[in-house]
C-alpha cells in the first residue's frame, strides 16, 4: 500500500496532468500571459524607438513584463475551480497539499513557458546582450520558482473573493517585492557580465525566497482552501 | 463496519445562528434524512459532514471497524452527488472518470466505467464534453463519478434535481442499494424521499 507521502505526491501530478489537460481545451491563461507580454513588449517596443538602453533599464523592463504577464493569467488556476464549481469536488476527493503542489507545477511550467517564448522576443527588440548567459540563467529560474509560488498561494486566496483581477496583482506584488529587486539587481549584474560570485547574494534571496514561500504554502494552505 | 458521528455541529453566517446542537450517529446499513426549509442550513450541513467547510463548533468523525479514518484515508470511501458539486465540463465523460479513478487510487476500468453510463442511461456519450450535456445528463454523470468507486458513504443533496422520471426511479434504486449495508445521508425537501431514511433531522426546529 502506498504510503501517505507518495500518495500525495502523486495526486499531485495527476491533478497537474488535469490542468494542463483542461489548459489545452481552454487556453486561457496560455492566451491571456502571451498576450499580455506580446502586447507590453511591443508598447515599449514602439515607446523606445531606436535608442540603445542600458541594462539599468533593461532588467527592470524585463522583471515588469514577467511579473505583469504572471498577473495576468496565473490566478485563473484556482479562479477556474471555483467559478466552474468544481473546487469542491477536487475538495472531496484529494488533500490539500497535493492540490496546491499540482497547481504550482502547472503554473511554474505555464511561467517558464511564457519566458523561454518572450525572453529571446525581448532580446531581439531591445538589442539585449546578456554577458554571462548562465547566471542569467540561473536567476530567470530561480525567480520563476518564486513568482510562480507567490502567485499560487495568493490565486488560492483571491479565488474566493468578488474583485478578483485587481486584488491579485495588488497582493502579490508586496509579496513578490523581494523576488522583484533581488532579480532585477541580479539580472542587470548579468547582463554587464559579472560572474556568480557577484550575483550569490541575490541568487541566495531568490533560493531562500522560493523555499520559505513554498514552505509557508503548505502549512497554510489547508486553512485557505477549506472555507 | 462503518461509523460517523457528529457531536454538537453548531454554524452561523455573521452574527446568525443556522443551526447549534445537532448530533447523530450512523452506522453501516443505516441511512438519515435532513430536512427544512429553504435556507435551513441542509446544504451547509451536508458540507460540513464532507469536511468541504468547518463548523463553528463540534466534530464529525468517521470510524472504520472503531477505528478512527483520517481525512486522507476517507477520500476514496465518500461519495457526494450536490448542486454545487461540478465536474470538469470541458473534459469528457471518459476523462473525468480516469481524473476521479487515478486520484482515488482505483484502476481504471474501462468495462466498469460503460456499465455505469449504461446504467444511468449515458451509453455511446462516454468520449462527449460535459459541457454538450443536458443539465440531466449532467446529474446523471454525477451520479456516475459518485458511485463507481462503491462508496461506504453515500451522501446526496437534492438528489433528483433536474432528473426525469427514469432518472428518478434510478436514483431510488440508488439510495435503495446503498442504505442496505452502507451510509446513505440525504438532504431533501421532496416528502417521497423522506422514507429514504431510518433516521430524520429537521433543521426547521
Amino acid at each position: 500500500m502506498e504510503t501517505t507521502r507518495f500518495l500525495w505526491m502523486r495526486n499531485a501530478i495527476i491533478v497537474f496532468q488535469k490542468d494542463i489537460q483542461l489548459e489545452f481545451r481552454s487556453r486561457y491563461a496560455v492566451n491571456a500571459i502571451f498576450l499580455f507580454a506580446i502586447t507590453t513588449l511591443t508598447a515599449i517596443s514602439f515607446s523606445i524607438g531606436p535608442i540603445r538602453l542600458h541594462s539599468n533599464v533593461l532588467a527592470p523592463l524585463l522583471w515588469i513584463i514577467l511579473f505583469f504577464s504572471a498577473m495576468s493569467g496565473l490566478s485563473h488556476i484556482f479562479v477556474r475551480e471555483e467559478e466552474q464549481q468544481t473546487a469542491d469536488t477536487l475538495r472531496l476527493v484529494t488533500s490539500p497539499n497535493s492540490i496546491f503542489i499540482g497547481k504550482w507545477l502547472f503554473n511554474l511550467v505555464l511561467l517558464t513557458v511564457l519566458e523561454v517564448l518572450i525572453i529571446p522576443i525581448f532580446m531581439a527588440m531591445m538589442s539585449v546582450s546578456v554577458e554571462n548567459f548562465l547566471v542569467f540563467l540561473s536567476i530567470l529560474l530561480l525567480g520563476t520558482i518564486g513568482l510562480s509560488s507567490v502567485a499560487t498561494l495568493i490565486a488560492a486566496i483571491i479565488a474566493q473573493a468578488s474583485a478578483k483581477g485587481a486584488l491579485f496583482a495588488v497582493l502579490s506584488f508586496p509579496i513578490a517585492l523581494p523576488i522583484l529587486i533581488s532579480g532585477i539587481h541580479a539580472t542587470r549584474l548579468a547582463m554587464d557580465g559579472e560572474g556568480f560570485s557577484n550575483c550569490l547574494p541575490d541568487l541566495q534571496i531568490l533560493f531562500s525566497f522560493s523555499v520559505v514561500i513554498i514552505t509557508l504554502s503548505l502549512l497554510l494552505f489547508e486553512f485557505i482552501w477549506r472555507k | 463496519m462503518w461509523k460517523i458521528t457528529a457531536e454538537a455541529i453548531c454554524h452561523q453566517f455573521n452574527q446568525r445562528i443556522i443551526f447549534e446542537g445537532i448530533s447523530f450517529s450512523l452506522n453501516s446499513g443505516q441511512s438519515l434524512v435532513l430536512t427544512g426549509a429553504n435556507g435551513s442550513g441542509k446544504t451547509t450541513l451536508v458540507r460540513i459532514i464532507c469536511h468541504l467547510i468547518r463548523p463553528q463548533a463540534g466534530n464529525i468523525t468517521f470510524f472504520q471497524d472503531e477505528r478512527e479514518v483520517t481525512l486522507h484515508r476517507l477520500y476514496p470511501h465518500i461519495g457526494l452527488v450536490g448542486p454545487y458539486l461540478q465536474l470538469y465540463a470541458q473534459l469528457t465523460a471518459l476523462e473525468n472518470y480516469k481524473f476521479f479513478a487515478k486520484i482515488r487510487g482505483l484502476k481504471i476500468d474501462l468495462k466498469l466505467f460503460k456499465s455505469f453510463m449504461a446504467k444511468m442511461g449515458l451509453a455511446g456519450r462516454e468520449l462527449d464534453e460535459l459541457h454538450t450535456y443536458s443539465s440531466g445528463m449532467m446529474q446523471r454523470a454525477k451520479y456516475v463519478m459518485a458511485l463507481i468507486h462503491h462508496p461506504h458513504i453515500l451522501i446526496l443533496d437534492e438528489p433528483t434535481v433536474n432528473l426525469d422520471e427514469s432518472g428518478t426511479t434510478l436514483v431510488y434504486d440508488i439510495m435503495r442499494e446503498q442504505k442496505k449495508d452502507k451510509i446513505l445521508i440525504l438532504a431533501t425537501n421532496e416528502p417521497e424521499e423522506f422514507k429514504f431514511g431510518d433516521n430524520q433531522i429537521s433543521l426547521d426546529a
